[in-house]
């Protein structure tokens, strides 16, 4: 099997590589949210330690 | 406190709200016109062929009396909510549940029974037959309160929130579902000359059920809003 | 509270395990998607009858049977919350919404892919179809009560409630539909019976194995988040090394 063959997907590209392309972008998309609301969520609780060191 | 029996109490809460519903009749009015209104939008975007308005007329009147009795369903806790009633009720000796059925009854007499009646006509103008018609009529009597119980547990979830309209339809929408299945369902099978039994007993399924568990659940979620 | 009799449903001593347990989670989950995948494209023969389009499978059947696993389990911790007033059970359920929700997502995205060419049509209203989409509305459904209370026991429970009473409509609405849909006989078009070969269905169960463990691990961070969040006022978070650093 050559490696255009493998992309061709028997004619099939489009579904099988729109299915899979989307699921990764999926998956992507939601490692980025979680990470992003991880990086803010310390970011809120360092600035409330230090509004608190403060007063 | 004297003993007040469920029935009494039942009593007394439907006829208290009817009675407050009666000097806000503009808002009974607003949601028949809507359900009016809703209808006849449908015939005038797919166009005037008889043939196809006759197939599409249940599940139009379905569809349209579930938008219209999402309509009135921020209200049913919010005024009691607002004046503190809400928090009175709670407090009371007698079962919240029982009291909540009874506004849930008290809101279908307002929200539920003017569709009902009005149904018929509107069918007319979908050229259905008259057996059709009756089973129509049938499927939503055994329907509508279906709405206004499940529509109570998110009017309950939703008291006081922001945007809580909005919210209420995307909560309880897609739990009505199967109530719209059986319900047009059953206007579908008379009309193709099937028997409607088992749609209509599928919908007295669902509305027994619903008069068993949705007070309660309505009354935990009351509290959990509540508190 | 009551005696601590299960020492990691505190919050403070989740938060570390948690950390711990997360690439117990996301290491397998990328190694058995890679050897889940390898299986299903070059181990595994053409489909007879839908060539190579069956491939969708993968990672279609994953994603349907994990959407409707996380709302149940979803639904339980909420229920724990709401019953035995535990939050972390409540953080739990509010971490796996979201990663639920996109499996269904996922799951109504490759079926439509995967529909086009066998039955012709982006979208049938097939009962397995539809009720996903309900599924789907109902993750909306609890994301969207729980984020518009802001007091967030309120909208724990609130939101609990919801997934109870969502899940105990979940099989009534999928008979409904299946029922509808045996009514409606012009849009059905069934899955045509052919058997499956040994290798799809390793490589299926493999790549669901995968998309637990990695539901697993999104859930883990999430709720990591969600335990900062909460208790950023108490002392061991402002002790820890990541917020010092």
């Amino acid at each position: 099997m050559s490696v255009v063959e493998f992309f061709n997907m028997g004619g099939y590209a489009f579904y099988v590589w729109g299915s899979y392309g989307v699921t990764l972008l999926a998956f992507v998309i939601e490692i980025l949210m979680v990470r992003h609301k991880r990086k803010i969520t310390l970011q809120q609780v360092r600035l409330m330690r230090e509004a608190g060191e403060e007063a | 406190m004297n003993q007040l029996s469920i029935f009494k109490l039942l009593n007394l809460v439907i006829r208290r709200d009817l009675l407050l519903a009666m000097r806000r009749r503009a808002d009974v009015l607003t949601i028949l016109v809507f359900f009016v209104l809703v209808v006849s939008l449908f015939p005038l975007g797919v166009g005037p062929e008889m043939d196809m308005l006759r197939k599409m007329a249940a599940g139009v009147l379905w569809v349209a009396a579930l938008l219209a009795s999402m309509l009135s369903l921020g209200r049913l806790f919010s005024a009691d909510y607002l004046d503190g009633t809400l928090e009175q009720m709670m407090l009371a000796p007698q079962s919240l549940s029982v009291l909540v059925l009874g506004k849930m009854i008290a809101h279908w007499f307002v929200s539920g029974l003017p569709l009902v009646l009005m149904a018929p006509v509107l069918g007319l103008q979908f050229d259905m037959s008259v057996p059709a018609l009756l089973v129509l009529m049938l499927s939503l009597l055994l329907g509508t309160p279906i709405l206004s119980m499940l529509g109570a547990i998110g009017a309950a979830l939703t008291l006081g929130l922001r945007g809580g309209g909005v919210l209420l339809s995307l909560l309880v929408l897609p739990l009505c579902i199967p109530v719209l299945i059986f319900g047009s369902g059953a206007v579908e099978a008379v009309t193709s000359g099937l028997s409607v039994v088992s749609n209509l007993s599928l919908i007295g399924a669902l509305f027994v059920l619903c008069l068993v568990f949705t007070p309660w659940v309505t009354a935990q979620a009351l509290r959990i809003s509540m508190e | 509270m009551a005696i601590n009799w299960f020492k990691y449903s505190a919050p403070s001593t989740f938060y570390g395990l948690a950390g711990k347990m997360i690439p117990w989670f996301a290491i397998p989950s990328v190694v058995l998607f890679a050897v889940g995948l390898y299986i299903g494209f070059f181990v595994a023969p053409v489909d007879a009858v839908q060539g190579e389009a069956y491939r969708i499978i993968f990672i279609h059947v994953p994603a349907s049977i994990l959407s409707m696993f996380l709302y149940l389990v979803m639904a339980g911790y909420a229920a724990l919350g709401l019953i035995f007033n535990t939050r972390l059970s409540s953080m739990m359920a509010t971490a796996l919404a979201p990663t639920g929700a996109m499996f269904a997502f996922i799951s109504l995205w490759t079926g439509a892919l995967w529909g086009k060419p066998m039955w012709g049509a982006w979208w049938v209203w097939d009962a397995r179809l539809t009720s996903e989409l309900i599924l789907l509305f109902l993750y909306f459904g609890f994301i969207a009560l729980h984020a518009s209370i802001d007091d967030p026991r309120r909208a724990d429970r609130a939101a609990a409630l919801l997934a109870i009473v969502g899940s105990v409509n979940v099989p009534i609405i999928y008979f409904s539909v299946k029922w509808w849909n045996t009514l409606h006989q012009g849009s059905t078009i069934k899955f045509t019976g052919t058997s499956m070969h040994v290798a799809m269905q390793e490589a299926m169960f493999i790549t669901l194995l995968a998309c637990w463990f990695y539901a697993v691990a999104m859930a883990l961070i999430r709720v990591r988040s969600i335990i900062l969040e909460r208790e950023r006022n108490n002392l061991w978070v402002s002790e820890l090394k990541e917020v010092n650093s």
